[in-house]
């Protein structure tokens, strides 16, 4: 019997990018009318073929969990939803053999009006299940999200725990013989990520079934999946056991370049408001860095552009541990609290100090946006387009002093002491 | 090896392992009606979805699926039956009218909602695999839910018309299969085709009221001059329009030859529809 359950034989996938020349930039009513019979047969447009996924190449065996790294942008989404038929190569060809199954993002068809037990069977059904085989493994959905109490309201008034939990029990509970997953289990808290952990690992312990786990979060890569594979730029780095290989995306300088431009590929990274250019991490010295002593600190840099005046628009940033916890958010609105914030167009720069001796070691993931705060509208988020490295060198870190043991927390803030002998 | 459990197990021979074969197609893609098959729950529950959520948080609910053909027909009656007098073919205008909106309304309801179905349901496109055609065939599936509603009101008048249908009723089923399947295959071509061009969006609705005044909802087809009428009814809206009006009314202008135009029409359509669509539907993940 032939134990290769997936067989990938130079599986390609080009995208054909337009460039839109300079769209958004028209200053005068006059250019814009000019300009509109190029934009009607699509003249203004470049198109440029632009390789995902490049001749890749590997074999799965049933029964084992195989993690994929890489940076952004590196195919991993594209090579799962290749596997998934959600689209299809433009070269090459896979074979499966085993009904896959996807957990490409939860919640996917779960509708804010519907209640708890209809989002089951409607996601469930999306999911591929069919009615009876959700209506056989009900409670046990149920009980798994620990929802059971509002299982009959509408999941618009759950908690994003709840709605998280609730989205990955359907999930979890599909019955696939390939299981296909990528980033979900950032979210949720510890408990509930322990929980689902611990199912994927049965799942293909004890049932022979094999994941394929994409995932920036390499403790969590490392726990799970005995291979890896480290795609970059679309086609395999390495691939191997798992320890090897995350060592490989760690030493090449690939985990993360610490700049990242977004004005590469061509598209618009916002909305017609604002969208992000460039984002970078930087030292004080301004050179560009994806580790950082943890008591040096660390400049986040994010330009922008404003292409509607009045723009009520605050750059912000979020920080999430390898755990998926978010360490904190930090915004320009903190410059002046009593601003509205009212920005002209234009680019700008905006660049937020993260003081040494502040985070602890750790790599953490950092998630930009544009957004205005008054109406929470969100112009542009991206999670993780950086990823931060905080190394503890161990000798004469203010924080540590004489402690050989790892300091537990999120954070790990220099914070003044006084003592004194009083008695 | 262990019990082999409910679900799939290794210890479940290599033939209930479905084998798929990823590769880019090439040509024709053929219609695969087994795997539709197969995800007839998921079909059933989006039109049962787009049911619940049209009428939730509404004070009338499903009352407007009775409203809806209803109150357009009663407009109708008084300025086309009472003031400009068009023929009905010796039937109540009212009731002249009101089959001509219901069947009329299955047929732009279900080519509105399911042309913009796959453009609404963008989020699923992209996040997971499933035979794409569920997705408009469950907006159909959606309207003709409040088609037959609609056929409540239809007694209703009848019986205060005291109009009983004769054996021409028989061939109601017919009618319905010709309107489902015309609004099938322009469904296809609209939802395919807005998931490029988003402009079918916009002009879908002056589309729909185009159509409406070329086909005989508000009139009958006797109106047109004999000889025209084979060219009239290409319009694949005729035959069922008129074809149901007759099953229900028991008169009509309906001869065989437009009968067969029609359904000519709508069944290239559906074909040709869903050619486009199979070979479209690849691409609809990258471009949506």
């Amino acid at each position: 019997m032939d134990d290769v359950v997936i067989r990938a034989e130079k599986l390609s996938k080009a995208y054909d990018i337009r460039h839109s020349v300079q769209v958004n930039r028209y200053s005068t009513i006059q250019e814009t009318l000019l300009s509109l019979p190029k934009k009607l047969f699509g003249k203004h447009q470049t198109t440029e073929r632009f390789w995902a996924l490049k001749e890749v190449s590997f074999e799965v065996r049933r029964g084992d969990r195989v993690g994929i790294i890489g940076r952004n942008g590196a195919g991993k989404s594209t090579l799962l939803k290749l596997l998934t038929k959600i689209t299809e190569p433009t070269s090459g060809q896979a074979i499966i053999n085993g009904r896959v199954a996807s957990l490409l993002e939860v919640g996917t068809g779960f509708h804010p009006e519907l209640t708890g037990r209809e989002n089951i069977f409607m996601n469930g059904a999306i999911l591929g299940m069919s009615r009876a085989e959700i209506r056989k493994k009900f409670d046990e959905i149920v009980a798994f999200a620990e929802v059971e109490k509002f299982i009959d309201t509408p999941v618009k008034r759950y908690s994003s725990g709840m709605y998280v939990r609730l989205a990955f029990a359907v999930a979890a509970h599909l019955e696939p013989e390939i299981l296909l997953v990528d980033e979900v289990l950032a979210v949720g808290d510890a408990h509930f990520q322990k929980k689902c952990l611990g199912k994927m690992e049965d799942v293909s312990k004890n049932e022979e079934r094999t994941v394929l786990f994409v995932s920036h979060n390499m403790p969590m890569i490392s726990s799970l999946c005995e291979t890896c594979i480290l795609l970059h730029e679309g086609r395999i780095l390495r691939m191997g056991a798992t320890s090897e290989v995350i060592q490989a995306y760690y030493s090449k300088g690939i985990a993360s370049d610490g700049s990242v431009d977004f004005t590469k590929d061509g598209r618009a990274h916002g909305d017609e408001t604002a969208r992000i250019l460039h984002a970078r991490m930087t030292n004080e010295e301004g050179g560009i860095v994806t580790e950082s002593l943890i008591n040096r600190s660390v400049i986040i840099e994010m330009e922008y552009e404003i292409t509607l005046s009045e723009a009520k628009v605050s750059p912000n940033f979020l920080f999430y541990t390898s755990e998926g916890v978010c360490a904190f958010m930090s915004s320009d609105v903190s410059i002046d609290p009593k601003s509205d914030l009212k920005k002209e167009k234009g680019i700008y720069r905006a660049k937020c100090i993260l003081p040494a001796n502040f985070l602890n070691q750790d790599t953490y993931y950092i998630g930009l946006a544009l957004t205005t705060p008054m109406t929470q509208k969100v112009h542009f988020y991206e999670k993780e387009v950086l990823q931060l490295n905080v190394v503890d060198p161990l000798d004469n870190v203010e924080t540590r002093g004489q402690i050989p043991v790892r300091i537990p927390g999120v954070v790990r803030p220099l914070l003044r002491w006084e003592c004194e002998k009083i008695s | 090896m262990g019990i082999p459990n409910v679900g799939y197990s290794i210890s479940r021979p290599m033939t209930n392992n479905p084998q798929t074969i990823i590769r880019p197609s090439i040509g024709l893609a053929y219609l695969d009606l087994r795997e539709i098959w197969r995800y007839r729950d998921l079909l059933f529950m989006l039109a049962a979805r787009e049911i619940q959520l049209r009428y939730k948080q509404t004070a009338f609910g499903v009352v407007w699926a009775v409203l809806q053909p209803l109150l357009p027909a009663a407009i109708f009656a008084v300025i086309f039956g009472l003031f400009a007098k068009l023929p009905s073919n010796g039937s109540p205008y009212l009731l002249f009218v009101f089959t001509g909106t219901m069947i009329w309304n299955l047929f732009s309801q279900a080519i509105t909602r399911a042309g913009n179905s796959l453009v609404g349901n963008a989020n699923l496109i992209s996040k997971v695999y499933f035979p794409r055609i569920i997705v408009p065939l469950s907006s159909v599936g959606a309207v003709l839910f409040d088609f037959l509603i609609t056929g409540l009101i239809l007694v209703a008048l009848m019986i205060v018309y005291r109009m009983p249908p004769g054996l021409n009723i028989l061939l109601f089923p017919a009618f319905l299969l010709l309107a489902l399947v015309t609004a099938i295959g322009i469904s296809l071509w609209l939802s395919a085709l807005n998931v490029k061009y988003r402009d079918f969006m916009y002009a879908m609705p002056f589309l729909v009221q185009v159509w409406l005044y070329a086909t005989p909802v508000v009139y009958a087809s006797s109106l047109i001059p004999q000889k025209y009428r084979w060219i009239y009814s290409i319009n694949p809206a005729v035959g069922f329009v008129e074809g149901f009006r007759w099953s229900v009314l028991g008169r009509g202008t309906l001869s065989a030859s437009m009968l067969f135009v029609s359904a000519g029409v709508a069944a290239v359509t559906l074909v040709t529809g869903l050619i486009y669509f199979r070979t479209t539907e690849r691409k609809f993940a990258d471009v949506i």
